[in-house]
């Protein structure tokens, strides 16, 4: 009995309810740029390698407007259109020829970009790492932290443009078409619907989320031309172990293993509590290898 | 293929081999240095071939079997006074075997894409594990130790120098192509191509393919562990980047720049690209990755087929 209490009273409950916090605020961000990566998986079968490099590209140019224009929100827009304009350039010159082919061949060219846009960045930015200003700087008490607002803020807005995106696809009539090409791109195609341009615009979408994402998350970290590894590789495991294409799993598996990464810090080092995202990666893929968020196969 | 063909493939083989051997004796040191790493490369990305080219399964975490081979390498050289050639290329292999049996045993379950994830997230376990482990890996620094003596037991003990490490080199490259060409030739790379094209088909006959698909990552681990060994002893040193997934990425583009299931290609693959790195890297210092990356993609688009594919269309023309 003693052992109990003892063991009871040693859980550090005010760090844990911190890490739920903070836990919840990366899975946000994380679901955000790995929505994106299912989205275009799901439906053109194309595996971005380059989509960290998206959410980096997304951050340097929230980095260059802010500079320029002082405001926070107009460097958030700004950072998502281009991008998501760069995404569909890069999409119509190298993905495109790529249709038809087998889907191993989108890893490699989709990996030759983000080796071009890695080195692009920094060639262009330098390996210094820049600092986004946060738009509001208040904070609340959260036992013995100043937690700041803006962490709960980018959480709540990331979940907006999820949800967002979600109606749009459920009501928009380009998410309808979105939808309908997922489900049989042939039959999509006989009803007029312009099935490559499809393609196009959602990869577009997926690489303004991903900017989003990396602009929102700027000010938490500083911004460099490697951030966006971390991200993509994280954003793998999400996706494999929410269900490849599938958009509910993948935000579930985001805020699950940003949770269990975030408790694991209590006791281990960062670097060191990623080994728990690929415990829980290799544990799915023996005992449920469709994804965890998946109803079972019939 | 026709009859003259085994006769024009062993003058070409025998012709390479010639010059290759020649090669350190009339190259200056910067450019032996440059083909004996060439060679190592190659072997890296001629293990991988067997998966991508033969199996039909794009590894993307060849980094880990390559490091662990590395810090086999290390291992013995560090700990087992005086250092000892083959004891290192011994624990370098059962350090990447290990591995390999790790990553083949949850890896094969899936297949495709989700087979190219996985190999790629091991890969980046056994990073972080290194990466953090530094009391015994050394962690971001890695490991230096001393480059062991070329010793043929009980006959014939001398240090390298760089033109006999060129020749051992070769010697073990050699070797590992005539075995895995052997290999793929056997029954046994026969099943594996028959995996390649139909994997259903190939259960349906009887063949257990997830022992076949585990044997073969199991095997191009082994040689990617191999390469890793050769590289610690050329360089001296075994460092976590090894590890990271930009090498088995590297690894990939060997493959497709020279030509998968070719075993050659692969090789070739390598040498044009450490040619690309070493010309852009004049002009565009560290960026060389930029036009390389974009040479890279072009060639996805336009040359699916490698550099050697290219050239065996254009011959039979």
């Amino acid at each position: 009995m003693d052992a109990v209490v003892a063991f009871l009273e040693a859980i550090p409950y005010d760090q844990i309810l911190i890490q739920t916090v903070n836990g919840i605020v990366t899975g946000m961000i994380l679901a955000l740029v790995a929505s994106g990566l299912t989205l275009i998986f799901g439906i053109m079968d194309v595996v971005n390698f380059a989509h960290g490099e998206l959410f980096m590209l997304g951050a340097y140019m929230g980095v260059i407007v802010l500079a320029n224009t002082g405001s926070f929100w107009v460097a958030l827009l700004l950072a998502t259109i281009t991008v998501a304009l760069i995404g569909a350039a890069l999409q119509v010159t190298t993905l495109r020829p790529l249709i038809g082919r087998d889907p191993l061949t989108t890893i490699l060219a989709t990996f030759g970009i983000s080796l071009v846009l890695q080195n692009y960045a920094l060639w262009a930015f330098g390996p210094v790492a820049r600092k986004i200003q946060e738009p509001f700087t208040g904070h609340f008490t959260l036992f013995y932290l100043e937690y700041p607002w803006y962490r709960l803020f980018i959480a709540g807005l990331s979940a907006a443009i999820i949800g967002a995106f979600w109606l749009f696809l459920k009501y928009g009539k380009y998410g309808i078409w979105i939808r309908a090409t997922t489900q049989d791109r042939v039959m999509a195609q006989a009803m007029g619907i312009p099935v490559p341009w499809v393609y196009t615009f959602v990869f577009a979408i997926g690489a303004g989320m991903a900017a989003a994402s990396g602009v929102l998350f700027g000010p938490l970290v500083g911004v460099n031309h490697t951030m966006g590894l971390d991200w993509v590789l994280k954003a793998f495991i999400v996706v494999v172990v929410g269900g490849m294409g599938n958009l509910g799993g993948s935000i579930a598996a985001s805020i699950f293993i940003s949770l269990l990464e975030a408790y694991a810090s209590i006791w281990v080092s960062p670097a060191q509590a990623v080994i728990v995202s690929f415990v829980v990666l290799v544990l799915t893929l023996l005992f449920r290898p469709t994804g965890l968020f998946v109803p079972t196969p019939k | 293929m026709s009859k003259r063909y085994p006769l024009v493939f062993w003058t070409g083989f025998a012709v390479v081999m010639a010059l290759l051997i020649v090669a350190p004796l009339v190259l200056p040191e910067f450019w032996r240095r440059f083909v004996t790493e060439i060679l190592i490369w190659g072997l890296l990305a001629m293990s991988s071939d067997i998966l991508i080219g033969y199996t039909g399964m794009v590894s993307f975490g060849h980094s880990a079997f390559f490091g662990l081979g590395m810090y086999g390498a290390a291992a013995a050289l560090l700990t087992v006074k005086p250092p000892n050639l083959w004891l290192a290329i011994a624990y370098g292999l059962v350090g990447a075997a290990g591995v390999a049996l790790f990553v083949a045993y949850f890896s094969t379950r899936l297949r495709d894409i989700y087979f190219a994830i996985t190999t790629l997230i091991f890969s980046q376990i056994f990073y972080v594990i290194i990466f953090t482990w530094t009391e015994v890996t050394g962690g971001e620094n890695g490991l230096t130790f001393s480059r062991p003596r070329l010793t043929i037991p009980g006959l014939y003990s001398e240090p390298f120098d760089s033109t006999t490490l060129h020749w051992f080199v070769l010697a073990v490259v050699t070797a590992s192509y005539l075995v895995l060409r052997r290999i793929t030739r056997s029954p046994f790379g026969m099943v594996l191509q028959s995996i390649r094209e139909n994997e259903p088909r190939t259960r349906a006959i009887g063949y257990a393919v997830e022992r076949y698909k585990i044997v073969a990552v199991m095997l191009s681990g082994l040689f990617a562990g191999l390469a890793g060994v050769l590289y610690a002893i050329q360089n001296r040193f075994a460092a976590p980047d090894f590890v990271y997934f930009l090498v088995s990425g590297e690894t990939v583009i060997f493959n497709v720049m020279g030509g998968i299931g070719t075993l050659v290609g692969p090789i070739v693959g390598a040498g044009f690209f450490l040619l690309l790195r070493e010309t852009f890297s004049r002009f565009f210092t560290e960026y060389y990755l930029i036009p390389v990356g974009i040479i890279f993609i072009a060639m996805v688009i336009f040359m699916p087929q490698g550099l050697l594919g290219f050239a065996r269309r254009w011959l039979n023309r």
